[in-house]
């Protein structure tokens, strides 16, 4: 930083972040440890409090069941958009930057306008005479899972997308010339070969499932309570601010610790380079 | 052609397709029922709840009030993020990596810790200066430029890497200063970048609930959190139909840029 102008221009935003970001972070920090009084009780209530364990197991389940689900099928929509005929790229690529572009809120809007008892499904179900009562479809787990992996699907899709494109045509083809069917070429050649990709999408989606509060909150209708959704409930509904604030920080360790390990494992520019 | 996909990869891909497009078609008859309540219409189409986006004030105000905070917040993000990434680029300050990855951490953030982060900060504020306080829109500027900053940042640092660092070097030895420089040299090369920054910060705070549902409660009422309020308490078809609309903007502005776009690429 030779020129005076440097400071200048990096300045602001720096002291942006640091005024309105770290240090109400530092804030949250101290109200984990002095509300409602002094000491680490809230991170002792984490660890032993019935109700505060089975939602982190709950989370836990849930991230781990949509990763699952969002990876695998944003592998095979990925593999249309990076490889398929020139015309079905352009409807994977529509079919996955759509619901990219669409909020959240819309989203889940027409999973609930799906799901729920006078919701379409339902709806069909019963004019056709196949059930009595509307399915509890809404309102549960299930739904919650059907949400989450519908947002996160083309998060997962970027950095497969890039490791996919990265696969060199030509392997694909000594693979054929040498007899592999086309499952062997998939499993045994291209698979292994986008393994930096899989990596990568498994861990942002599970990073960003982890933290993730909307959809859970209006799917799962409060009573699958996810983290995200127990800190709100702690600051807004049954004051305890000192919970939401410990569980906030246990998130931000637990994330902090996952990017790290990702980026041991993975590139970081071998997660962009996708648009 | 045996690189490309075979036919069990496709029908899966084909239902990983319908499962991405079910909810978003889901939406379009709802948003005709004619009744007040979430329902199908049962054989009679009303355009009601669309005529009540129009009719009903809370629906104009909240849009105005989108519109002004993401019009605000995404102009100063994207200033704030230029300035840094500009000078990131042009004067290589030692840690740099470290100073990026410092003004990426709200975006990398789980939301919901963003979120409480910018309650505490609201709510100190609200004493003291009660323009930028919690639920109020100002608050929600401030709340939505830390937010989007990070991404106007990588946008721009994306679009500076593209740049060609001998032009800003043949600059400096004719002489020019640090403003020229910039604004004469830099700054045109870069003009698409900047624009889709602005255009991504906006977006992002038209969209941004996450935050916004913590640092506002009935003063500060944005889109999504008057469609959020639709959702949890009484569902309200009229959510229904403006996210009709949002899925027809959303549809022809990507049309538009494929078809504006593809045939260069």
């Amino acid at each position: 930083m030779r020129h005076a102008a440097a400071p200048l221009l990096l300045a602001p935003l720096l002291l942006l972040l640091g005024g309105a970001y770290v240090v109400p972070f530092l804030g949250v920090m101290r109200w984990s440890v002095t509300l409602p009084v002094p000491g680490f009780g809230q991170y002792v209530r984490l660890f032993t409090d019935p109700l505060v364990l089975s939602v982190f197991l709950r989370s836990f389940r849930i991230c781990a069941i949509v990763t699952t689900l969002s990876v695998i099928a944003a592998y095979a929509i990925c593999c249309i958009w990076v490889r398929g005929a020139p015309a079905l790229r352009i409807i994977a690529e529509f079919c996955i930057l759509v619901p990219f572009w669409i909020s959240l809120l819309t989203r889940a809007f027409g999973w609930v306008a799906l799901l729920s008892s006078r919701g379409l499904i339902n709806t069909w179900l019963q004019a056709a005479g196949l059930i009595d009562e509307p399915l509890p479809l809404s309102q549960n787990e299930f739904a919650v899972i059907l949400g989450m992996t519908h947002f996160l699907i083309p998060f997962a899709v970027f950095p497969l997308a890039s490791a996919m494109r990265a696969v060199d045509e030509r392997v694909l083809l000594a693979a054929r010339g040498l007899g592999a069917r086309r499952a062997r070429i998939f499993w045994s050649v291209f698979v292994p070969m986008t393994r930096a990709g899989l990596i990568g999408a498994t861990m942002l989606v599970f990073v960003f499932a982890l933290g993730f509060f909307v959809t859970p909150a209006i799917l799962g209708g409060g009573r699958s309570i996810m983290l995200a959704e127990l800190v709100y409930v702690r600051i807004f509904q049954s004051p305890d601010w000192g919970l939401g604030a410990a569980i906030s920080v246990v998130l931000v360790v637990l994330v902090g610790g996952l990017l790290a390990l990702l980026f041991r494992l993975v590139r970081p520019a071998q997660l962009v380079g996708a648009r | 052609m045996s690189a490309r996909p075979g036919p069990v990869l496709l029908a899966v891909a084909v239902v990983v397709a319908a499962f991405l497009l079910l909810p978003l078609v889901a939406v379009v008859p709802i948003s005709f029922t004619p009744k007040r309540f979430l329902s199908m219409p049962n054989g009679v189409w009303s355009l009601r709840h669309y005529r009540a986006l129009l009719d009903t004030p809370d629906w104009g105000q909240a849009i105005l009030l989108s519109l002004r905070v993401g019009l605000l917040s995404s102009a100063a993000a994207t200033l704030l993020g230029l300035l840094f990434a500009l000078g990131v680029w042009m004067f290589r300050p030692r840690f740099a990596a470290a100073l990026v990855g410092f003004v990426l951490l709200p975006m990398v953030a789980p939301p919901v810790v963003s979120a409480i982060t910018l309650y505490f900060l609201l709510t100190s504020f609200s004493g003291v200066a009660g323009a930028i306080g919690y639920d109020t829109w100002g608050g929600v500027v401030l709340a939505h430029t830390v937010m989007t900053a990070p991404f106007a940042v990588v946008l721009l640092l994306v679009a500076l890497a593209e740049v060609d660092p001998r032009i800003d070097l043949a600059a400096r030895g004719l002489g020019a200063s640090v403003w020229t420089r910039a604004v004469r040299v830099i700054l045109p090369n870069i003009r698409f970048g900047i624009a889709a920054a602005a255009l991504l910060c906006f977006v992002l705070s038209w969209e941004e609930i996450g935050v916004t549902l913590f640092i506002t409660s009935v003063n500060a009422i944005t889109l999504p959190r008057l469609m959020w309020m639709g959702l949890r308490d009484n569902i309200d078809p009229a959510g229904a139909a403006l996210s009709v609309v949002l899925i027809g903007v959303t549809i022809a502005a990507l049309a538009l840029r494929t078809l504006l776009f593809r045939p260069r690429a």
